[in-house]
C-alpha cells in the first residue's frame, strides 16, 4: 500500500487542479478524483505496467468526467456554475491578476470538452504529446492538430476578452 | 543527405510547449523571425499558455484534503458506501453536532473541568508539553511520510486513524510518534501553522466509554477531549477555547466523515 501511495500521491494536486479546471467547484472536483482515485486502487494491478501512472490517473479521471457529463445530458439536468466560488478560490489580491484569471477561465469555457482536456493536460499538466494520444485513443497527428485547433480557440477568447458571463457546465 | 525536415504543426505546438531540441528550437525561431505574423500568433499562444498555468497553479499548491489521502482511501475501501452519502450524512451530522458542542460548552462556561478531572486530558496535555518544545525530533515520522505514519501507528493501535487535514484552520501536520499509554499504546500528531504554534492530537483507546466534548483548562495548555466508541481523542494547544473549539469540531468532523453518524450522548 505504501507502494501504491507513492505512485499516486504525487499526481493528486496535479489531479485536483485539472478537476477544478474542468468543473469549478471545490467539492465537486474533489469528489471527482475520489471516484478517480477509488477506481485507480480498485484497477491498480490491471494498469499498464509501462512505469509512470500519469497518464492513466488524467485519463480515468477524464473518462469519469464525460460519463458524468453524458448522465447529465441524458437527464437533462443543468448545473450552473458558481461564479463566487471561482472568485473566491482564487486568493489574490492584484486585481490585475484576478483579471487574468477570469479571462483564463471565461476562454476555458468557450472550448469544447475535448479541447479543454487536451489544453489543459498537455498545457497545464505537462502529458506528452503520446500519452495524451493514448488518452484519447487517437493518433500523436490528430493530437496535434486538435491541439492546434484548441490553442487558436483559446487565444482568440483570450484576444476579444468577450466571453459570455453566465455558462454552464455542458 | 538532405537538410532538416521543414517547419510542421508538431515543431510549433512542440516549440510553445517548450519540448524541442536545442537544435531544432534555434530552427524554429529563426523560422519564426522571418514570419512575423506567424510568430505574433506563437507568442500570443505562450502568453496564453503562461496565463492559464498561472491562474490555476494555486490549486496544484493546497494542501491534499484528508479525504483523497491513498491510505484513508485505501482503509475505506472495502466497505465504503458512496461518498455523496457520506457527505450527506457528514452535513447533517455537523448540524446535529454544532448544537450538542454549543449546549456542552454552554454548560460548562460555569466551572471549567481540571486536568485532574478527566485522565485522557492530562495525558494528553502532559504529551503535549513535552513534545511541543522540541526543535530537533519534534515527531518520530514525518508529515512527508504521512500514509506510512498512519497505517503504522493504526496498527499499533488496532484502531483505523486517520491525520485530520486542519489546513482550513491554519495548521499542517508536522508528523506523528507513538507514546506508552496505561492501557497500551497512544499516538500523537503534531500540527504547526505558520507563526509556528503546535497543537498536538492524542489518540488512544479509552475502555467502552463514549464522552460529550470536554473543555479542560491545564497550566500551559488547553484540551478538547472526546470519547467515542471507546476511543478518545483529545485535541491540545495553547489556545482559547473557541479556537481550540473550532479545531476539534473539524477533527470530529473529518474522523465522522467516513463513518456511521452517531451523535455523541451526553455524560
Amino acid at each position: 500500500m505504501d507502494d501504491i501511495a507513492a505512485n499516486l500521491e504525487p499526481h493528486i494536486p496535479g489531479l485536483r487542479r485539472y478537476a477544478w479546471a474542468l468543473l469549478r467547484d471545490r467539492e465537486a472536483a474533489d469528489d471527482l478524483v475520489q471516484d478517480c482515485l477509488e477506481h485507480a486502487l480498485a484497477g491498480w494491478h490491471m494498469r499498464r505496467r509501462d512505469g509512470n501512472p500519469k497518464a492513466w490517473l488524467f485519463t480515468i479521471l477524464r473518462n469519469l468526467h464525460i460519463s458524468e457529463l453524458r448522465r447529465r445530458a441524458r437527464r437533462g439536468t443543468r448545473v450552473e456554475v458558481e461564479e463566487a466560488d471561482s472568485a473566491e478560490a482564487f486568493q489574490e489580491a492584484d486585481p490585475e491578476r484576478r483579471l487574468i484569471f477570469r479571462d483564463c477561465l471565461s476562454a476555458l469555457d468557450t472550448l469544447s470538452e475535448e479541447q479543454k482536456s487536451i489544453l489543459l493536460l498537455v498545457g497545464v499538466e505537462d502529458l506528452s504529446y503520446a500519452e495524451m494520444a493514448k488518452a484519447l485513443d487517437i493518433p500523436i497527428g490528430t493530437v496535434m492538430s486538435r491541439l492546434s485547433r484548441a490553442r487558436e480557440r483559446f487565444r482568440q477568447a483570450m484576444e476579444t476578452g468577450a466571453a459570455p458571463r453566465l455558462r454552464r457546465v455542458k | 543527405m538532405s537538410g532538416p525536415p521543414p517547419m510542421g504543426e508538431d515543431d510549433l505546438n512542440a516549440f510553445i510547449d517548450g519540448r524541442l531540441s536545442s537544435e531544432r528550437h534555434a530552427l524554429v525561431a529563426r523560422f519564426l523571425d522571418e514570419h512575423p505574423e506567424l510568430a505574433k500568433r506563437v507568442e500570443a499562444d505562450i502568453a496564453a499558455q503562461t496565463a492559464l498555468r498561472d491562474s490555476l497553479l494555486f490549486k496544484a499548491t493546497e494542501p491534499i484534503p484528508a479525504r483523497l489521502r491513498v491510505a484513508n482511501l485505501a482503509a475505506t475501501r472495502r466497505s465504503a458506501p458512496r461518498y455523496r452519502l457520506q457527505i450527506a450524512a457528514a452535513a447533517a451530522l455537523l448540524l446535529m453536532f454544532g448544537g450538542v458542542v454549543g449546549w456542552f460548552a454552554h454548560a460548562r462556561l460555569a466551572a471549567p473541568l481540571t486536568a485532574a478531572d478527566t485522565p485522557l486530558a492530562a495525558e494528553a496535555m502532559r504529551a503535549h508539553r513535552v513534545f511541543v518544545v522540541e526543535t530537533v525530533h519534534p515527531v518520530e515520522v514525518a508529515a512527508a511520510q504521512e500514509a506510512h505514519l498512519v497505517q503504522w501507528l493504526s496498527r499499533r493501535l488496532n484502531h483505523p486513524l486517520k491525520a485530520p487535514d486542519l489546513s482550513a484552520q491554519g495548521f499542517h501536520l508536522m508528523g506523528g510518534r507513538l507514546l506508552p499509554a496505561n492501557a497500551g499504546a497512544a499516538a500523537q500528531l503534531m500540527y504547526q501553522n505558520d507563526a509556528g504554534a503546535r497543537l498536538t492530537i492524542y489518540l488512544r483507546a479509552d475502555g467502552d466509554k463514549e464522552t460529550a466534548f470536554q473543555f479542560v483548562q491545564g497550566q500551559n495548555a488547553s484540551a478538547f477531549t472526546w470519547t467515542e466508541d471507546g476511543f478518545g481523542y483529545a485535541i491540545a494547544a495553547q489556545a482559547d477555547r473557541a479556537q481550540l473549539l473550532r479545531i476539534a469540531e473539524s477533527v470530529y468532523q473529518q474522523n465522522k466523515g467516513s463513518g456511521e453518524p452517531k451523535r455523541p450522548p451526553p455524560t
